[in-house]
């Protein structure tokens, strides 16, 4: 049985796509899954994949050419059947897989392909999506188009629980055509907060196709890293307030150290999709929020974990922080004492260096690396005067966290550090 | 040397044999190790022969009430004895397929105890045997008594199911604790043989699981037919005499003695997990006593996995089946289907049974769930009346913004039988649309089912 090839909707808003290069040629054995063609939509360059074993026959729409999504741009022919029948034929009895598939495409798919007249049957048929009906009524109610939604179910059948994790298309699809507004934060609406400890969100295709490019673009992890200049006179000031004040009950003294751990952890319980962990075919955004904190040892690097840091005080995390550290020093750390983190942390600052950028610990999704609090002129109302400022670069999972996300999150880190009370809010 | 296999299977219960078969099907050697006889609680204590002894106590009923049909049997006398002896060959046969399915699927069955040891290894006896990918404990459950009140299983006086399949003759008398699946079959079975029951239920209604109309339904059936029912009973005390036992219950307030010649306990079970080793490999218990496993049922220690009874609730057969299907497929790389624990029916084969699946309406409530129920009543249906089995409905509960079935609940004859077509309903994600669009067959029960699914969209026709 031969298998239709459409042009398929490769962006959540394409309508059409450029034809910019066929990777098979008329009569080309092809697999599933196999690129056929690049596609240029609205948004990116995409890959058209096979959906059907075959040999692919009746290469429609040249090079260049533009196609309406849902159109007919070629066939998969099982292999031999097509040799003997004219491809015209071909296309016009036998297009789709099975008896049960797209018979509206049979009768309307024009019998020169290349014509290319989008078929009389909506365009959601060029993509078949296997979904329970559950989860149609739900997507229809919600707006959510299945095409985008990765199913979980039977065969890749999208069920419920997918509908659930997707995000809500019906907004952005209504207001597509102006200006989108500005989204400082996270493109990716997040599930709703439940009391378990994380979500998984499937990846949707678009994110997964990020995902594939990024890596193979800029190695198994793409990063990319942002920077800050933090003014640390007023941590330094509360710092030593803290200390005067514990130093009268003798309770261990606040480090700086454990001020950027608790700053960072109250960020990212306000920015949690940068508190998350890429997993091959979901991202995982924890509602715990767990540090790792990078710590030398003699052979090495270990990053020991401080557990729901965000809801700890100064001086607990101070005390684990020591605590693990000195473990780590003396390789007494147990497994679950340096694994689960959700972010890490990579100070350098007591090795005098101004700035530098940390390797991301697969499979969480950021890292920030703290450089020295060092004294420097700095302008203040036009005048130039001494202050104490700190370097911070985070470097970001693109698979996970995009650039204005990541921003956001590293201006609300540089908030609480510069106003410290503000962690108190 | 150890002999070794793929696959070790500690069990030969229903989740056992039926993984044996599945990885003997994937190409995996296998191993069953078994120390009675093939087939578990199910085939031989359990399931199996009480829907025989169940099936005698129909026809007695049915031949009752034979003389308003037009036929006359004149005077039926009944033989408990009898239905047991049929009810055994019915367990024996069936246990005899099981060790032909394993004879056909090439598993090795090897008869005794087993003992796990470190390392994927089991004992039996002298050999030791040694799984190259997994061992799979399936050692099931087994009833227990209540001895804190004094009621300790004597096996006289004071018996659990394991006796009662094997009684000669129906006792004259008999209080049955606990009115869950167990207790409602024997009060149905023994009632039917000519024994006074009363059944005793500490909570608030019989069949407590299921939903509150079930029980309601059930507790009016089996008073009417002279079954005594006390729930949200406790008991206080028992004393087990030479040929009677004397039972001190209080329940609503006001205290009362009984005097039986039997008392049956079918209330709990208890895991099999002692002395099979599982403290030397590794293999921890959670607070009930049950094998702490992972999702992919792993037990703490690495290479024993755990399914059936003995892995978790709900101690049923065909969970326990589904989970043997489920590891071995894990086991042979495969990407089983999820196990939707919320999506196993329930069934309990009483006069008129009870079968369920998903949530009680107390359930829907308590979750703040918008549902609306249908209903409807086998009163109502043409097939019902003529049979005269117009006793119970079939209830669903939609969810009211997408039709979402939330739960179903049969009483009725065919109970057990109707529910299926709620679970692949579920376990598809068809809304209660699906179910009314398939045509259904007129006239039979199952139209029932189509009918409650119209009621809750309000477009009930035959009420």
């Amino acid at each position: 049985m031969a298998t239709n090839v459409y042009m398929e909707a490769l962006s959540p808003t394409m309508e059409e796509g450029r034809v910019v290069k066929w990777h098979k040629k008329d009569g080309d054995p092809v697999k599933t899954g196999e690129t056929l063609a690049e596609i240029e939509t609205d948004k990116a360059v995409m890959d058209l994949v096979a959906r059907a074993d075959g040999v692919l026959r009746q290469v429609a729409a040249p090079e260049g050419q533009t196609i309406p999504v849902g159109s007919v741009v070629a066939v998969i022919a099982a292999p031999g059947e097509a040799a003997g029948e004219t491809p015209t034929s071909a296309a016009q009895t036998k297009p789709s897989g099975s008896g049960k598939r797209d018979t509206g495409n049979v009768a309307t798919a024009p019998a020169p392909v290349a014509v290319a007249t989008p078929p009389a049957v909506a365009p959601a048929d060029a993509t078949r999506v296997k979904a329970s009906p559950l989860a149609r009524r739900m997507a229809k109610e919600a707006g959510v188009d299945l095409k985008l939604v990765t199913g979980s179910g039977p065969g890749g059948r999208v069920v419920k629980k997918d509908v659930e994790r997707a995000p809500n298309q019906a907004a952005p699809a209504a207001a597509a055509a102006p200006a989108a507004p500005l989204s400082p934060v996270s493109r990716v609406p997040l599930p709703e907060r439940t009391g378990t400890a994380y979500e998984d969100v499937p990846l949707t295709q678009i994110r997964k196709t990020i995902a594939k490019r990024l890596v193979t673009s800029l190695g198994p992890i793409p990063h990319f890293f942002l920077t800050t200049e933090v003014d640390m006179e007023r941590a330094a000031e509360a710092r030593e307030a803290l200390n005067k004040q514990l130093g009268d009950q003798g309770e261990g003294k606040v480090s700086f150290n454990d001020l950027i751990i608790k700053a960072t952890a109250l960020a990212l319980a306000k920015h949690r999709a940068c508190n998350a962990w890429f997993q091959d075919d979901h991202i995982r955004y924890w509602n715990e929020v767990h540090i790792g904190m990078a710590v030398a040892v003699e052979d090495g690097l270990i990053t020991p974990v401080i557990r729901h840091a965000d809801r700890k005080s100064l001086t607990e995390i101070g005390r684990e922080a020591r605590e693990l550290a000195d473990k780590a020093r003396n390789r007494r750390l147990q497994p679950n004492e340096y694994t689960g983190a959700t972010f890490s942390i990579s100070n350098l600052g007591m090795f005098d260096i101004d700035q530098f950028t940390a390797v991301i610990n697969p499979p969480e999704a950021g890292i920030i690396a703290i450089g020295s609090i060092v004294q420097k002129a700095v302008v203040v109302d036009g005048h130039l005067a001494p202050g104490r400022r700190m370097r911070i670069t985070m470097s970001c999972d693109h698979r996970v966290i995009d650039g204005a996300t990541g921003a956001a999150f590293l201006r609300t880190l540089k908030q609480m550090l510069e106003n410290p009370l503000a962690m108190l809010l | 040397m150890a002999s070794q296999f793929d696959v070790i299977i500690l069990g030969g219960g229903p989740a056992g044999y039926v993984g044996a078969i599945r990885a003997a099907q994937l190409g995996m050697s296998t191993a069953l190790i078994e120390k009675d006889k093939l087939g578990g609680v199910c085939v031989n204590i359990g399931c199996i022969p009480t829907k025989a002894l169940l099936h005698s106590a129909y026809i007695a009923s049915l031949l009752g009430h034979a003389k308003e049909f037009g036929v006359e049997p004149g005077t039926v006398k009944t033989d408990y004895g009898v239905a047991m002896q049929r009810s055994r060959k019915v367990s024996d046969q069936n246990s005899k397929g099981v060790e032909f399915l394993m004879k056909k699927n090439k598993v090795t069955v090897v008869k005794g105890a087993g003992v796990l040891q470190p390392g994927r290894k089991v004992k039996v006896g002298g050999d030791v045997y040694e799984a190259k990918k997994a061992v799979l404990i399936a050692t099931g459950s087994r009833v227990k008594g209540l001895p804190q009140i004094g009621l300790e299983i004597n096996k006289t006086t004071v018996i659990s199911s394991d006796e009662a399949l094997f009684l000669e003759k129906a006792p004259a008398s008999m209080a049955i604790i606990g009115a869950g699946a167990v207790g409602m079959e024997f009060a149905n079975i023994f009632h039917a043989f000519g024994t006074k029951v009363t059944l005793i239920e500490a909570l608030p209604r019989i069949l407590p699981l299921e939903d509150a109309e079930a029980s309601d339904t059930l507790t009016k059936s089996y008073r009417k037919r002279g079954i005594e029912v006390i729930a949200g009973a406790k008991v206080k005390k028992g004393t087990p005499g030479k040929d009677k036992v004397t039972i001190q219950v209080e329940a609503g307030g006001a205290a009362q003695t009984l005097e039986v010649a039997t008392v049956l306990m079918a209330a709990g079970r208890a895991v099999n997990t002692e002395n099979i080793g599982l403290a030397e490999c590794g293999v921890q218990v959670n607070e009930r006593g049950f094998i702490k496993v992972d999702q992919n049922l792993q037990t703490t220690a690495p290479g024993y996995y755990s399914i059936g009874d003995v892995a978790g609730p709900p101690m049923l057969a065909h969970k326990g089946m589904r989970e043997g299907v489920y590891v071995t497929e894990l086991l042979a790389g495969k990407k089983p289907h999820p196990i939707r624990y919320d999506n196993v029916p329930s069934v309990t084969y009483c006069h008129p049974e009870v079968a369920s699946i998903g949530l009680t309406e107390d359930q829907c409530k308590e979750r703040k769930l918008e549902y609306v129920p249908g209903r409807f009543p086998f009163s109502a249906s043409g097939r019902a009346r003529g049979t005269g089995e117009t006793e119970g409905f079939v209830k669903i509960l939609r969810e009211k913004k997408y039709g979402e079935i939330l739960g179903a609940h049969i009483v009725g004859i065919p109970a057990s039988e109707l529910i299926h077509e709620l679970a692949v309903a579920r376990e598809n994600e068809y809304t209660v649309e699906e179910i009314e669009l398939a045509i259904h067959a007129h006239p039979t029960m199952s139209e029932a089912v189509a009918q409650a699914a119209l009621d809750s969209l309000g477009r009930v026709i035959d009420m």
